[in-house]
């Protein structure tokens, strides 16, 4: 399944939102995080190049920054593209929920919310999922203990 | 006159045989129909990913193990895959043989066991689960001879696979390969035109394959509502391109269609493991890698068709000894988002039968 190149991704975004794109190489583009609902929302629409499948959310905690990455197919074209969006604020992170696009993103954002605290904006029933409702801290994170 | 009554809440599991593992569901029923579902996650969560962070490459693969425990065999191959892309790392092509050899039982393995405990949960106690039993302890006698473990296997290693197998394997995986077909047959005979298994699947939890691409879904439960896509044909990885074989669909993506799909699968995972049969090249089945494996710094993710879905090891080198980050994308998991759409408005007695036919491994789930 080919891989749409990053600069090529970049590129789409040019004419309806010249701001989106912070960085993009070979392999990902990496969106400013304050629109990653609506850039999404381009990149699964006719205009973009119709990623109907969300393959994965991950969350990785790099200290400075959490760094939230989207993996995303296109079942009918057969490609896949990934997107990554970088979040510098360590007390309360936030990104906007991608559920209104991809119903898949419900659970793998609850368990990012979990274990690595990162907020989703918009996400119908943010709760724990793996622990539960108390629990000290969020365990993915570099700095919990044990870490 | 008009009889009224109030809803009462049942909690299922974590403890309860048809929710396969520890799963838990707190229902609302009205008499026998489901009104409302809250399932709870995270009985058997052990922190999987943040352990990966403690431990060098080559310890992980043990860890995958313990994820879907039905099917070790496919969680090494996705792990040792995302490493190798990582390191840049060329495997033997007889070690490529053994890898698909090894997962293609391992998908027969597994679905043996779907297809088993969906008809006990549809209250055919003992039979076809036995004769599904049967046959899968046939492959894991095999996966003995290869590497000396039934169920834990770690077979794989980043580089190719642990030992070449040994002499007396081949004959009996031939005997295997002469054989199953015949099996089968035998559970085509016994279970797919009865009428009490038609009557309890037809029809029952259908979804469109939109809302199955929208919430993520994969692995036979997406091609059981007619979506030809397998990651074996749209991303092939170690020498499936190589490989003759079809992608069974079903056409409404019922409980029926499901159990179909998954008795399909396992004739072409025979067919698959034939082909390799005949064609496995002599040489080396390992590339040497340093047993403290540092990949250069970079993340790489190689989706894979386990036998529930697409499973994949999102892994994040800093170019130390352990992975920075090992997110795991289990697809039973994410298999599990559109279960309320499938429940509500069903039967209690629906309900075990379509979470089984879901077919959700709760090491995986909860990691």
């Amino acid at each position: 399944m080919p891989l749409v190149p990053g600069y090529e991704l970049a590129e789409s975004f040019r004419e309806s939102y010249p701001n989106a794109v912070t960085c993009a190489d070979e392999y990902q583009i990496w969106v400013e995080p304050s629109g990653v609902g609506q850039y999404l929302q381009h990149l699964k629409g006719p205009d973009g190049y119709g990623f109907d499948y969300l393959s994965a959310i991950t969350a990785v905690d790099y200290i400075e920054y959490f760094e939230v990455i989207y993996h995303l197919r296109s079942i009918a074209n057969n490609q896949t593209a990934v997107v990554k969006t970088r979040l510098y604020d360590r007390e309360s992170p936030s990104v906007d929920s991608v559920t209104f696009l991809w119903r898949g993103a419900e659970l793998q954002e609850r368990e990012i919310w979990d274990l690595m605290g990162i907020r989703f904006d918009g996400h119908p029933n943010l709760k724990r999922i793996m622990l539960w409702e108390g629990f000290p801290g969020h365990p993915h994170r570099k700095d919990h203990m044990g870490g | 006159m008009s009889v009224s009554s109030n809803s009462v809440t049942v909690n299922i599991g974590p403890q309860h045989p048809s929710t396969h593992g520890v799963f838990r569901l707190k229902v609302e029923f009205d008499g026998e129909e489901v009104l409302d579902l809250e399932p709870v996650f995270g009985y058997l969560h052990r922190g999987t990913e943040k352990l990966a962070e403690e431990r060098n490459y080559a310890q992980v693969v043990t860890l995958t193990d313990r994820l879907d425990y039905t099917a070790s065999m496919t969680n090494n191959q996705a792990y040792v895959l995302s490493c190798e892309k990582l390191g840049q790392i060329e495997v033997p092509e007889r070690g490529l043989y053994l890898r698909v050899i090894a997962a293609e039982l391992q998908r027969i393995a597994a679905h043996l066991m779907a297809t088993g405990f969906l008809l006990q949960d549809m209250g055919a106690m003992g039979t076809p689960l036995m004769y599904c039993f049967r046959e899968r302890e046939r492959i894991l006698e095999l996966f003995e001879m290869l590497c000396g473990a039934r169920i834990t296997n770690s077979y794989m290693r980043i580089g190719g696979v642990f030992y070449d197998a040994p002499e007396s394997f081949w004959p009996a995986l031939r005997q295997f390969l002469n054989e199953m077909p015949g099996y089968i047959e035998e559970y085509e005979a016994l279970m797919t035109g009865n009428e009490i298994l038609l009557g309890r699947t037809k029809g029952v939890s259908s979804l469109s394959v939109d809302d199955i691409v929208n919430a993520s879904i994969s692995g036979p439960m997406l091609r059981a509502a007619g979506l030809a896509w397998d990651v074996r044909k749209s991303d092939p990885y170690d020498i499936y391109s190589t490989l003759d074989f079809e992608i069974p669909v079903g056409i409404q993506g019922d409980v029926y269609d499901r159990y179909w799909v998954r008795l399909q699968e396992m004739r072409q995972s025979l067919s698959i493991v034939d082909q390799c049969f005949g064609r496995i090249p002599k040489g080396p089945v390992r590339t040497e890698v340093p047993l403290i494996f540092r990949p250069p710094v970079g993340d790489a993710y190689v989706p894979i068709e386990a036998p529930k879905g697409e499973l994949g090891f999102y892994i994040v080198s800093d170019g130390g000894i352990s992975p920075y980050r090992c997110k795991i994308r289990a697809p039973s998991f994410i298999n599990l988002t559109l279960l309320k759409e499938m429940l509500i408005g069903k039967k209690m007695a629906d309900l075990v039968v379509i979470l089984g036919s879901i077919d959700i491994n709760m090491g995986e789930v909860d990691r």
